[in-house]
């Protein structure tokens, strides 16, 4: 039998604790989640043991979700505060992930060298793949959270600012920045790349 | 970019790629970049950004850490006892 399509009938069924609700639930967030917990851990392992707790805490206390969110964003919630709680307990990063605005590179002169036009093959080659997975690993913490739910995940502005207890406003500003952080990065790459190119004697890429 | 006006258009950017500012800041962003090439330049590499980003290959869990949890959660009677 199909699980329905129906989020309603879908959180009831969940409710009933029903195995194939469960497991299509899994399936359908479980890479998302592992993305999350890696942007705030910085490390595989953790983020797949902070995966496996948030369906653990999820499935035991469906019978406290109220449904006034997708479950969806309440399973990011229960990921976020699950890594939240793993980052403090391995003391990699000792101030709030949602606390220090700083270090972002505001203020910064921008980077002006002009990447929009470069063919297709020349950016979306492997290298230039894991240096933009690297840049969003790099960018302050802050932003980093916002930049993951939002661009990457593609939640609303209300479902992250849920997710991450912030108010719209900071969602859409830390947005903003998080694509200026990473937009000045790429642009530094790129600069580089060319300057290195046309130092090789044949101008060779 | 260092003027005034390069600063105070640079906020609402994201806004306007994304098609959510106001008309009269639309308008005013479109006019700057006519006479503003670093601003046109950093306009079309936010662009370029985004639109990479979002060709990019998202890192998803690996095949050892879905057997894994999915193991979890069968022992535990949430999942059946097919494979995933």
């Amino acid at each position: 039998m199909k699980v329905t399509d129906s989020p309603a009938e879908l959180l009831e069924l969940l409710r009933h604790r029903d195995p194939e609700a469960c497991a299509r639930c899994v399936q359908e967030h479980w890479d998302g989640l592992y993305r999350l917990a890696l942007r705030i851990l910085k490390d595989p392992q953790e983020a797949e043991d902070t995966v496996q707790e948030t369906f653990l805490n999820a499935f035991r206390n469906i019978d406290t979700f109220q449904g006034r969110s997708s479950i969806g964003t309440w399973l990011f919630r229960i990921a976020y505060n699950t890594a939240l709680m793993r980052l403090r307990k391995t003391h990699r990063e000792t101030v709030s992930v949602e606390g220090s605005d700083s270090g972002d590179g505001e203020g910064e002169p921008l980077e002006l060298f002009d990447f929009s036009n470069l063919p297709e093959e020349e950016v979306l080659n492997r290298e230039v793949q894991d240096q933009i997975q690297a840049a969003i690993q790099d960018a302050p913490s802050n932003l980093r959270t916002v930049f993951a739910l939002r661009e990457v995940e593609g939640l609303s502005t209300a479902e992250t600012a849920e997710v991450l207890g912030l108010s719209e406003e900071a969602v859409k500003t830390r947005l903003h920045r998080g694509r200026l952080w990473l937009r000045q990065r790429l642009s530094r790459y790129f600069a580089e790349r060319e300057r290195l190119a046309g130092d090789k004697p044949n101008g060779a890429r | 970019m260092e003027r005034d006006e390069c600063r105070r258009l640079l906020g609402s950017l994201s806004a306007y790629l994304d098609g959510e500012a106001e008309a009269r800041v639309c308008q005013a962003i479109q006019e700057h970049l006519a006479s503003c090439e670093d601003c046109r330049v950093v306009v079309d590499t936010l662009r370029r950004t985004i639109s990479l980003v979002h060709q990019t290959p998202l890192p998803e869990l690996s095949p050892a850490a879905r057997e894994r949890i999915w193991r979890v959660l069968q022992q535990e009677g949430f999942v059946g006892g097919g494979d995933f």
